[in-house]
């Protein structure tokens, strides 16, 4: 979705201030935004991408006005008020208010490290042939839909080279909305500045952006 | 934030959705356990052992878990290598993919909305804002992380860092520096 998580190229957000000595968290909260957003993961009641599109669904004035892990509680109570697994009455009293749903699995605290340690890997196997190889010229398509992508608009309409070819994964435009995994090839696709900036780009300078095949159709073929 | 989020942790754990003891580990872990010193040591080997190199480059998940280090938000990795005509740096414009296994939590600034907007269209003037000056005729080479391919950056072995051993080396090695907004340390300054 055109979202305003969809960052790329924009202006005006001022320069990047890293914070010396930065602290991993800021505030003891943030410590438990993270714990209860990764349990909540493990729970099972959604995926990953349904996570982040419930991330970038919010407010664009919320979203850029919130911290990271304020953008993870937001969308962790949508999250939770979505499924029927936390309801409005719960968050108003601050307590379980209403009775507990199932959910699939618990995630205790001697399993943690291997949870941890296993991840969730996304590759799987694919059913039909690579339509793209190495070296072939693509367009990234210009689609612009409402539900999750990862196709970011700044390439939308671009041309780029195929570089690799990274295997095929779960697909993240079905993924997010219970439509499963569709295993789909996903390759690195090299967009040259001056092709996504125009006159002002920065000379030689190059971005390699990880597109599912979806994403790209052929080029058309130029006379040179 | 604090109460809302005491408040939504308070129903979580009444409702039996988390352990709370669970969270505390999970907690202790990315506070202590899972950090960019991991990255550091894939780095030190790099530099120093050829053969590692080689099979970082064929398979870097498999090559990174030789040194223990893998699972969550590394479970598909990939090294880019600095060199004196290509210098690499991610960035997530989507959201904030970041190497967990082998750099920890993000920084706020990697997740901030200067950093993925700029990093793709003015990678020069974000190398800047870290005080990063590369030569004009290197090429920047800026790898936005839209999959869950995730992205280790090789920095160049800084100059004088001949006959050290991978302890020595790993400390030069900066968590910047495996994003590419910054350079390995020289031998003998200090951070």
């Amino acid at each position: 979705m055109n979202g305003p998580q969809d960052l790329g190229g924009q202006m005006g957000h001022g320069p990047v201030v890293p914070e010396p000595n930065e602290p991993l968290f800021h505030a003891e909260w943030e410590k438990r935004a993270l714990a209860i957003t990764l349990a909540m993961g493990a729970c099972g009641a959604w995926t990953i991408d349904t996570s982040r599109h419930a991330r970038e669904s919010l407010p664009p004035a919320t979203y850029l006005a919130a911290s990271y892990y304020e953008i993870w509680i937001r969308a962790l109570e949508n999250l939770l008020r979505a499924h029927g697994l936390v309801d409005a009455r719960d968050l108003a009293a601050g307590h379980a208010a209403t009775p507990a749903k199932a959910v699939k699995r618990v995630l205790k605290a001697e399993d943690v490290a291997g949870v941890l340690a296993a991840g969730s890997p996304y590759g799987r196997p694919c059913a039909s042939e690579p339509q793209f190889r190495p070296g072939d010229r693509v367009v990234a398509r210009n689609d612009h839909v409402a539900t999750h992508t990862r196709l970011p608009r700044y390439i939308r309409g671009r041309e780029g080279e195929i570089i690799a070819n990274h295997g095929s994964y779960v697909l993240p435009d079905s993924n997010a909305h219970g439509g499963g995994e569709s295993p789909t090839w996903c390759y690195g696709v090299l967009f040259r500045s001056e092709d996504l900036w125009g006159a002002g780009a920065e000379p030689g300078s190059e971005v390699m952006v990880d597109c599912w095949e979806p994403y790209l159709t052929l080029a058309p073929i130029r006379a040179s | 934030m604090e109460l809302r989020v005491k408040a939504l942790e308070t129903i979580l754990v009444e409702k039996g959705y988390v352990d709370p003891a669970a969270l505390d580990v999970l907690i202790e872990t990315y506070e202590h356990r899972i950090g960019p010193k991991n990255g550091a040591r894939v780095v030190a080997r790099a530099w120093s052992d050829a053969d590692y190199l080689l099979r970082l480059r064929a398979d870097a998940t498999t090559a990174i878990a030789e040194l223990g280090f893998s699972g969550r938000q590394g479970e598909h990795m990939r090294i880019v290598e600095n060199t004196p005509e290509v210098h690499n740096l991610v960035v997530c414009t989507l959201c904030s993919c970041y190497p967990w296994s082998v750099l920890g939590l993000p920084p706020v600034w990697y997740k901030s909305a200067p950093y993925r907007s700029r990093a793709v269209i003015d990678p020069r003037g974000v190398l800047r804002d870290f005080g990063v000056e590369v030569p004009a005729d290197t090429k920047l080479r800026v790898w936005d992380s839209t999959a869950e391919l995730r992205y280790l950056v090789i920095p160049m072995r800084p100059k004088g860092a001949d006959g050290m051993d991978e302890d020595a080396l790993a400390a030069l090695v900066t968590r910047d520096s495996m994003i590419g907004t910054g350079l390995a340390l020289a031998p003998g300054v200090d951070r």
